[in-house]
Parts: C-alpha cells; structure tokens; sequence
C-alpha cells in the first residue's frame, strides 16, 4: 500500500463534503481536515492501530475520520451517528472516494451498552462535548468506546474535564495518556453571541482498552 | 450494509431476555448460496472460503430489514443503513 504523506491525507480530507445545515443541538461541526489528519497519522504511525484494523467511529457525522482511516488502510470502518442527514452526506462521500471497506449504522450510542463488548481493534471519535442539554454524554461516549474496543480508544475531550476523566479512567482501569493539546475554534451557536467563533482547548487522548468494570 | 456489520448489531427493545435480540433476521428475499454450519476442516477448503469472503465483505444489503428474534420489532435497512433508533414510545 502507497505510503500516504501527512499533507497529502490532509489535501484528501478537505475534499470530504461536510454539514449542509449542522444541528447545534447533536453538536455537529465536521472535524477539521488539518486535525483530522494529524491525529489519524499519529494513530497510525506511532501505534499502527489503523493499518488493516477495525475500525469504530463513534458519532461519525459525515465520516471525516472514517474516510481518513480507510485511506491509511484500514481494514474495516464502521461509523455510527444518530442523525439520517449526516449519515447520507457520509454515503455520498464513501461513493465519491470509491471505498469499499466503510459501512455505517444508524443508531443512538448512548443506548448501546455493552452490545458490541470487544468488537473492534481501534475506536477513533470526536465525541459531542456535552454543550447542549446533553451534559454527560462525552462520558457515555467514552465508557461505550471503551467495551467496544480491543485494543485503544482515541478521542476529543475539553482539556476543562481532563481531571474528570483522569478519575475515570482511573476508576475503569484504563490507562489514559493526552497525546496533544489542540485548540478548536467552533461556529457561534447562539444569535447573540457577538463572535464569530469561539476557542476551545481540547485534549487528544489515547485510552488503552481493558475491561471496563460495570 | 455488509454482514460483518450485521454481525454487530442486535435489538434495543426493552424488556427482552438478557442476551436477547440477537442474531437480526435478515428480510430480502434471496437465499444465502451458504451451507447454514460451517463443515469441518473449512479452514482448508479454499472454495468455501472464497464463498464467505465474498458474502461478509463483498455483499452489501441495500434495501431490507433486520427482524429482533426476539420483539419481532423491524429496523429498516435503507441505503446501506441499517437504523436502530427506537420511537419515543418504545424506548
């Protein structure tokens, strides 16, 4: 398989089709080309856990790092997201990219427990934050990538929670290392916000996967 | 959808047995050209093998639906997508 320079992933990724009218309420916004793709290249280099792996993609929107993950060479993405009008731009993407090896689910993640214990090699996601009336719910992704995965679980959280989730992962036995700090400039979502966008400092972290105690 | 992902999925309707809601029953209409029981030694027979390659990762359903063994509750496969959201009501 050609090796995939990170610039070329990049240049790849940014002709992913994204959000035509995003849903502030799932906190949809599509993962930046740039950080996608240097996050997938670490994934990769520096853990191989993408390179002929499964892959999960929780909360996938419109497959940014699905796409980018079948291009690394995946061997199997699957990618799961609540909402039909982002899964739709996601199946038009696979068709414009000609992958083979991407399927999708729709289906609620927060009712997924345990379902699919140890189906995966790899979960990467960029997990709602809890933002919006949906406190919680970057734990409840986190815990489900957890049982879902083999092997680690990369994934975006605000540095603010970073201590929460050191005590969590704690609590779970996983072992949890924040590969970089990166800084996330969001769309408005109110009306009267009077910036255009706002700064987020998140955390890309990895999770080793192990048991998560009940 | 393939049936690598088929193999994933299993039904949320509440109240079932534990365990419950899977395997999903495939609704299509045409018959799988696969023995329903691997035979022994299938590791070694290349023409099986090449035949379950084909139907987990070459087929893809389209239109259809998964049936809960259990609920007889349908989700629907449209695109490729199989949806596993409940209705308000059952959830």
């Amino acid at each position: 398989m050609k090796k995939l320079k990170l610039k070329e992933l990049e240049s790849c990724l940014q002709q992913v089709d994204t959000f035509e009218s995003p849903k502030l309420l799932l906190e949809q916004y599509p993962t930046r080309p740039h950080i996608a793709a240097c996050m997938l290249y670490t994934i990769h280099n520096t853990f191989d856990d993408i390179e002929n792996k499964t892959i999960a993609d929780l909360g996938c929107g419109c497959g940014m790092l699905s796409i980018g993950s079948a291009m690394l060479g995946a061997g199997f993405c699957v990618g799961l997201d609540i909402d039909a009008d982002a899964l739709e731009i996601f199946n038009s993407n696979i068709e414009d990219f000609e992958l083979t090896n991407v399927n999708m689910v729709q289906c609620d993640i927060c009712s997924l427990s345990d379902s699919m214990s140890d189906s995966f090699d790899t979960v990467i996601m960029n997990p709602p934050f809890g933002t919006k009336h949906n406190k919680g719910i970057d734990m409840i992704f986190l815990k489900t990538a957890l049982q879902m995965a083999k092997t680690a679980v990369y994934s975006l959280h605000k540095t603010s929670t970073r201590q929460h989730i050191q005590k969590k992962a704690a609590e779970w036995e996983v072992k949890m290392e924040v590969l970089a700090e990166l800084r996330f400039d969001l769309p408005a979502s109110y009306k009267f916000h009077k910036k255009k966008s706002v700064d987020i400092e998140v955390d890309f972290i990895r999770f080793s996967a192990k048991k998560v105690l009940n | 959808m393939k049936l690598l992902t088929h193999n994933l999925l299993s039904s949320h309707v509440p109240g079932l047995r534990p365990g419950g809601g899977f395997p999903l029953r495939i609704e299509l209409g045409h018959p799988s050209e696969l023995p329903p029981e691997p035979s022994p030694g299938y590791e070694a027979d290349e023409e099986f093998l090449r035949r379950l390659h084909h139907v987990l990762l070459e087929v893809e359903v389209l239109e259809g639906s998964l049936q809960c063994p259990d609920s007889g509750r349908r989700f629907p496969i449209s695109r490729g997508v199989p949806n596993l959201l409940l209705t308000e009501d059952e959830a």
